[in-house]
């Protein structure tokens, strides 16, 4: 135990003098929890709307005032034909086209139907999507208004209109910042946990003093250790700045207990300086070691589901993400950040995050040989 | 009880087809409180005999033992009980020399205050620089503070493997002064070097080259075994005398050593007489020719031909 205590000393005098790494540590989570929420917004607004409006109605401009009032939409192209609004389309001037056939208003009054077609530019998927179904809502809406306005009229048969309304449970003002820091904490504890830990073990043997290390009593528990611990209380600092900076910044205190996160935290960090370890075992040089990491973090955060929904990827990957710990870390920020989840409703992501802490572990030490 | 006993130790490097023979049957010993070095050019097998004896490395085949441990079963009493300085610079060159100091005696158990008596001469020329950063130190003190590393938990034996290569020949010599005198308190020590200057000072040599060992002897019983005459030749034109040299067929060798070339004559009817009249006729002035005592790279050099 003695050994273990200076080697322990030791770490934290290297990491202390590395003002840089240092100074990253404790910069990087301000800075991302202050702008990536900022900067990443699922809401979009302003999207380019060109009209081709063939029937020159008085229903064609309501629906078209109606869709151009709400904010989401920009009227930037006004075509006679289809064809001059795709080209307003390649000319990147337009996100969507909205075509109103000729009768639109003649078919509307004398059939109580009529099309018309909504086109959307697929370069960015997300825009398009999202582009459709504003664009189908606020058409669903203007449906709803003529309809009832016509079976008003006669005043005979009234029909029953069921008005929808939603709420937000857990976020009700659909705040997605209260929805992406929570994740956004979790990856920086993540890449504090898992990165400076491979790397700085690979650092001990670019510089050949793992080599001297081992020619001394330390035995092989007492060095890794020495190096788990630095960087699991760091991580559990990282965690802390960045409840800080979301409290003082966004105003978000977990509706859950802040021990259970910390508690979570604590296993969580164990299974992923595991892994950290595991990789430092294959790489011999710190270029080696980044990349393996670089490598692997670009697909537990890609499919952690902080940037895209889990419940959207296609099942392959979805099956993915039961073997990627930063998903559970996510979720469980998630649950009890909003919704204030207690143990019991994360017994089952315990028991998997501790069997992760138990097998990357496992692997790790079984890797990593120092004796011949 | 000797310090080093090698028996047959064999090791290989194999890469994918292609295997290299780092060490090729190799026995020797060293005694108690002997000075033993282990010359030989890069490649020669040196470096992976310090990570055998220092448990770093299992050997393919054979056995060895240190201060009668075995390196494969007694490894954990071995690494108790010597210094290692490693070829390369291995220090944490983000600590200060007294933290590395430090760090070093810790791990081994004790302190620097316990064991200063055994550094304090080493110690002494790095202590103006103890808050100065290990990276930041030049050649020669990163070798002094790596030998006061190596010696901190007072070592029986000492593996120092090339710790003067590199480093400026005033340190070299301070340097070699001081294994002396640790020598002196009975420590012993295996090093190598790959410079032939240095085999004087050690107590016996081994000659190595390509994972074989040439000869082990006395450095003195190395250079009475040189049986061959021995010239220094130097004249105005030093590159095409070397050339010409050795187109000479009653000359063995020929290398260049310094401000002369070297010549080993092969029979006794050549003399430098007849070497003088040949490399007049060749056109070479300021010719000096003097016979000259053989020194260890000579001996080296001849060793290394067979």
């Amino acid at each position: 135990m003695r050994a273990l205590k200076f080697l322990l000393k030791k770490e934290f005098i290297q990491i202390f003098r590395n003002k840089l790494i240092l100074r990253m540590i404790f910069v990087v989570p301000v800075v991302q929890l202050i702008i990536l929420p900022l900067a990443v917004n699922y809401e979009i607004r302003n999207i380019n709307l060109s009209v081709v409006d063939l029937d020159h109605s008085e229903y064609s401009r309501k629906l078209l005032d109606k869709v151009t009032s709400t904010g989401y939409f920009q009227l930037t192209d006004f075509s006679d034909t289809y064809k001059k609004a795709l080209k307003a389309v390649e000319e990147d001037k337009a996100d969507l086209i909205i075509t109103i056939p000729q009768g639109f208003e003649r078919d509307l009054i004398r059939d109580s139907k009529a099309k018309i077609m909504i086109v959307a530019n697929a370069i960015s998927g997300q825009t398009a999507g999202l582009a459709v179904t504003y664009s189908n809502s606020i058409i669903r809406e203007f449906n709803n208004e003529i309809r009832t306005e016509w079976i008003q009229m006669p005043r005979m048969n009234a029909r029953p209109v069921i008005e929808i309304t939603n709420s937000n449970w857990f976020n009700p003002a659909m705040n997605y910042k209260f929805y992406f820091v929570p994740g956004i904490l979790a990856l920086l504890v993540t890449i504090v946990g898992f990165l400076l830990t491979s790397l700085n073990i690979v650092k001990e043997k670019e510089a050949g003093t793992i080599e001297q290390l081992n020619v001394t009593p330390i035995r092989k528990y007492q060095f890794i250790l020495g190096k788990l611990i630095p960087f699991w209380i760091l991580g559990l600092v990282i965690l802390t700045i960045g409840f800080f900076v979301s409290y003082i910044v966004y105003g978000i205190v977990p509706a859950g207990s802040y021990l259970l996160i910390y508690l979570f935290a604590a296993v969580y960090l164990i299974a992923l300086l595991g892994f950290g370890l595991f990789t430092s075992t294959f790489a011999e040089t710190q270029q080696q070691a980044m990349f393996i990491s670089y490598f692997c973090m670009m697909i537990f955060i890609l499919l952690g589901g902080l940037f895209a929904p889990i419940e959207n990827m296609p099942d392959w990957a979805q099956a993915l993400t039961y073997i990627n710990p930063v998903s559970y870390f996510i979720e469980v920020m998630r649950m009890i950040v909003l919704k204030g989840s207690g143990f019991i409703e994360l017994l089952k992501h315990f028991g998997i995050i501790v069997l992760f802490a138990i097998s990357f572990n496992a692997l790790a030490i079984w890797n990593y040989k120092k004796t011949t | 009880m000797n310090a080093v006993e090698i028996k047959n130790i064999v090791k290989k490097y194999s890469k994918k087809k292609s295997s290299v023979t780092a060490v090729n049957n190799i026995s020797f010993t060293v005694e108690e409180g002997e000075l033993f070095g282990l010359l030989g050019p890069d490649g020669a097998g040196k470096s992976t005999i310090f990570r055998i004896l220092t448990t770093l490395l299992l050997p393919d085949s054979g056995s060895a033992t240190v201060l009668n441990y075995d390196i494969i079963k007694d490894w954990k009493e071995i690494r108790n009980i010597v210094g290692y300085m490693p070829g390369r610079f291995s220090l944490y060159q983000d600590l200060t020399v007294e933290e590395n100091l430090e760090f070093f005696a810790t791990v081994f158990n004790t302190t620097i205050q316990e064991n200063y008596e055994l550094v304090a001469d080493i110690y002494k020329q790095l202590e103006p620089f103890k808050h100065r950063r290990a990276g930041k130190l030049s050649g020669g003190m990163k070798q002094k503070l790596a030998l006061s590393c190596a010696l901190i938990h007072k070592p029986k034996i000492l593996f120092l493997d090339e710790p003067t290569t590199g480093v400026d020949p005033v340190s070299r010599k301070e340097f070699w002064e001081m294994l002396i005198r640790l020598k002196k308190q009975g420590i012993s020590i295996l090093v190598s070097t790959p410079y032939m200057d240095e085999a004087n000072l050690c107590d016996r040599v081994a000659l190595m080259q390509s994972g074989r060992i040439l000869e082990i002897d006395t450095p003195q019983n190395i250079v009475n075994r040189f049986e061959k005459n021995l010239l220094a030749v130097r004249s105005g034109n030093m590159f095409n005398l070397l050339n010409d040299l050795r187109s000479i067929p009653q000359i063995e060798s020929c290398f260049a050593f310094g401000d002369n070339h070297h010549v080993v004559i092969d029979e006794t009817d050549f003399n430098s007489e007849d070497l003088k009249k040949y490399l007049i006729s060749n056109g070479h002035s300021d010719i000096s020719i003097s016979s000259i005592e053989p020194t260890i790279e000579d001996c080296f050099m001849q060793l290394m031909k067979k």
